[in-house]
């Protein structure tokens, strides 16, 4: 039997969506499933597109995720080394596992942490309010399809001048049999004046399946807030990851996040900050490492809409095989945006001469008195410092391991959060031990 | 130890070594000498294996194994040991891991048990304060920022750490005032033994005062064009180069 399309199961799925009785909600997942309709999948005529395929999508029907508790989890990967540094939601094929999940401690006073599912049910007068007001569905199709076919996803919120010390770890776990599947995880992340919060996202995937998960972040910073946005995307080697993020910065408010990739056959990542309050900062950092045939994207608009605001965006990658990394970035300095300062680099090293890098830096200007910068740069490892390694007695694979692991280092090196550096360079170590043609001699 | 044999080698299709023939002995130190461009850089990446340096006739026999055929790794496994006349810059690569993971390389091919960090950090302070080198210099990322002496004291350091057989010495002498210059010359003189050799290539006779070499030999033009006792770069100091361009062309 041919697997229904998106449209088609919406249809058939509409009346058993987590607050299908609440009217908002409705004419909230009608507009997405009419914009989905009329834009369809991405294709290569939109610009934004032009690199990167939604093969898998056009050739496989992905079913709907059956419910979460038919997957049966003994072990779960862990990124802290010790448990209980932080908080902890699980996941599973989008929907949130309540019995896994564990929260240490107390979360702080005014400090709401859970499910978005379990959230409708209790206060949907609130989430009325703060759901679909960030991601703007014009020309957004993903994003559109996944306001139309949302189930759970993280909900967090901190009131006023609440600081939640310890790091939220929210693992995202794939689990897939021979059935292709999709869900579409849609997350709200709400810091209120002068609140603090560390969220680290990890995606994992379960076995070898295939699945295809369509999330949607919204983030509001308000005043003076802080939020601290880490992510480790280790999707399963069949999986398709696309994550849509849409952030609001206001008057002072500072996004930090840092991003690293090594998983999924087919992973984007797009996202857009709007700076929206003079002082806002958004750093939008990350690192990947792709081989086999796997393909990389990471696609983001920065507007810098107020006076005195502030945009970073570093990232650094390393390219095996067949792979292919796409890097978009846009910085838009609107009128009136005096005293701007954008800064945004590409890095990659290609370990193959069949990999691929397209990187396009694009920086739009509309104010006079502005600091911006842009640069990309792809090339080899360094034949000198190879040879100098090797002449000091050091075998070939493990200079070229040093060197990947000191060029990724110096991004990853960046990350304020406790106990996370040494984890991901973990990640970059493992990814290294696997290395196929990393060890070409 | 080393014979190099009729050697031949060419840099981007240009023959820069054209018939060179040179032999060490266990325990000796040999200095080369020659003007800018007479291969004496080119020999020392032909010795060591660097990409780019192709031979195209000749033989280089190492404590009786032919050198050419093997890696730069091995070469370095086998007790050779280049100091670089440029030494390269390697941001995120903290130089005490770099030492440790050097040692413990060499180490492993020697069939020698890897040392711990403790082990590996008591060794590097002993060779450290031999030798005067600071020790925030292995705190930094490898030579990233290092001023020339320091660069030069820490090929000098690597050399101590690592105990090769043969050392070659590639202009280390170049740029150095006289108290770093002292410092790699009791660095080398140090690590004189019946079974140790080192050749020094230099343009200048300054380094030959603190080391003091069994031969000298003067490379033009691709080829050793005249040896001698250290007699010879005390004459070259006074006539200069111009007599062997001459010869040679």
């Amino acid at each position: 039997m041919p697997a229904q399309s998106f449209t088609e199961q919406f249809d058939s799925l509409r009346g058993e969506l987590p607050g299908a009785a609440l009217p908002w909600l409705r004419e909230l997942r009608d507009a997405g499933i009419e914009r989905f309709g009329s834009l369809g999948l991405p294709g290569p005529k939109e610009e934004s597109w032009k690199y990167t395929r939604l093969r898998p999508l056009e050739q496989t029907g992905f079913a709907p995720a059956p419910a979460a508790d038919t997957v049966s989890i003994d072990r779960l990967p862990a990124l802290f080394p010790q448990s209980g540094m932080g908080h902890r939601v699980i996941f599973v094929n989008g929907r949130l596992r309540q019995c896994i999940s564990f929260l240490p401690g107390e979360l702080p006073e005014g400090a709401e942490l859970g499910g978005l599912a379990e959230a409708l049910g209790r206060d949907p007068e609130g989430m009325a309010e703060r759901l679909g007001r960030i991601g703007r569905l014009d020309g957004q199709s993903l994003l559109a399809l996944n306001t139309a076919m949302m189930r759970d996803g993280l909900l967090l919120r901190v009131k006023a001048g609440v600081t939640i010390p310890l790091p939220i770890e929210v693992v995202y776990v794939g689990a897939a049999g021979a059935e292709p599947i999709s869900y579409h995880p849609r997350n709200l992340i709400v810091l209120e004046p002068g609140s603090r919060a560390t969220v680290v996202e990890h995606h994992v995937g379960l076995g070898e399946g295939a699945y295809f998960a369509n999330s949607v972040t919204e983030i509001l910073v308000q005043e003076d807030a802080e939020l601290h946005h880490y992510k480790v995307q280790e999707e399963g080697p069949e999986a398709v990851h696309i994550a849509t993020l849409h952030a609001r910065l206001e008057r002072g408010a500072v996004y930090d996040s840092f991003t690293l990739s090594t998983g999924a056959k087919l992973a984007r990542n797009e996202a857009s900050v709007q700076l929206a309050g003079p002082g806002a900062e958004c750093h939008l950092n990350g690192a990947y490492m792709l081989r086999g045939k796997q393909h990389w994207d990471t696609t983001s608009v920065i507007d810098h809409l107020t006076p005195h605001t502030t945009s970073r965006e570093v990232f650094k990658g390393v390219v095996d095989d067949e792979a292919r990394a796409v890097f978009q970035g846009r910085i838009t300095v609107h009128p009136g945006a005096q005293k701007s300062n954008g800064h945004q680099l590409s890095k990659a090293l290609l370990l193959s001469d069949r990999a691929e890098v397209d990187a396009k830096p694009e920086l739009e200007i509309y104010a006079d008195d502005v600091k911006c910068s842009h640069g990309a740069a792809t090339g080899d490892l360094d034949h000198e410092a190879l040879f100098y390694l090797r002449s000091r007695g050091i075998p070939e694979s493990t200079a070229r391991h040093m060197l990947i692991e000191a060029f990724l280092g110096e991004t990853i090196n960046g990350i304020a959060a406790e106990g996370l550096c040494p984890a991901l360079m973990a990640s970059v170590g493992h990814w290294l031990s696997r290395a196929t043609n990393g060890e070409r001699s | 130890m080393l014979e190099i044999k009729n050697l031949h080698a060419s840099v981007d299709g240009k023959a820069i070594l054209k018939g060179l023939d040179l032999s060490i002995g266990a325990g000796e130190v040999h200095a080369l000498m020659g003007p800018n461009g007479s291969g004496k850089s080119t020999l020392a990446y032909v010795m060591t294996g660097r990409d780019g340096y192709r031979v195209t006739e000749g033989e280089i026999v190492y404590k009786g194994r032919d050198l050419l055929a093997m890696s730069p790794e091995e070469r370095a496994g086998e007790g050779l040991f280049l100091a670089f006349q440029y030494p390269v810059e390697i941001p995120g690569v903290p130089n005490t891991t770099f030492l440790k993971e050097s040692l413990n390389a060499v180490r492993k091919y020697r069939g020698e048990e890897v040392l711990d960090a403790m082990q590996f950090v008591k060794l590097a302070r002993r060779r450290m304060k031999e030798l005067g080198v600071s020790e925030d210099l292995l705190k930094r990322p490898l030579n990233v920022g290092f001023s020339g002496g320091e660069k030069k004291r820490n090929e000098v350091l690597q050399m101590a750490v690592l105990e090769p057989t043969l050392a070659v010495l590639d202009e280390t002498d170049s740029g150095l005032d006289i108290d770093a210059l002292k410092a790699v010359a009791d660095g080398v003189n140090a690590l004189r033994s019946p079974e140790r050799s080192t050749l020094i290539i230099t343009h200048y006779q300054r380094l030959l005062d603190y080391i003091v070499p069994d031969k000298v030999h003067v490379l033009a033009g691709g080829r050793i064009v005249r040896s001698g006792d250290k007699e010879l770069a005390r004459e070259l100091e006074k006539t200069g180069y111009a007599a062997f361009t001459g010869e040679a062309a």
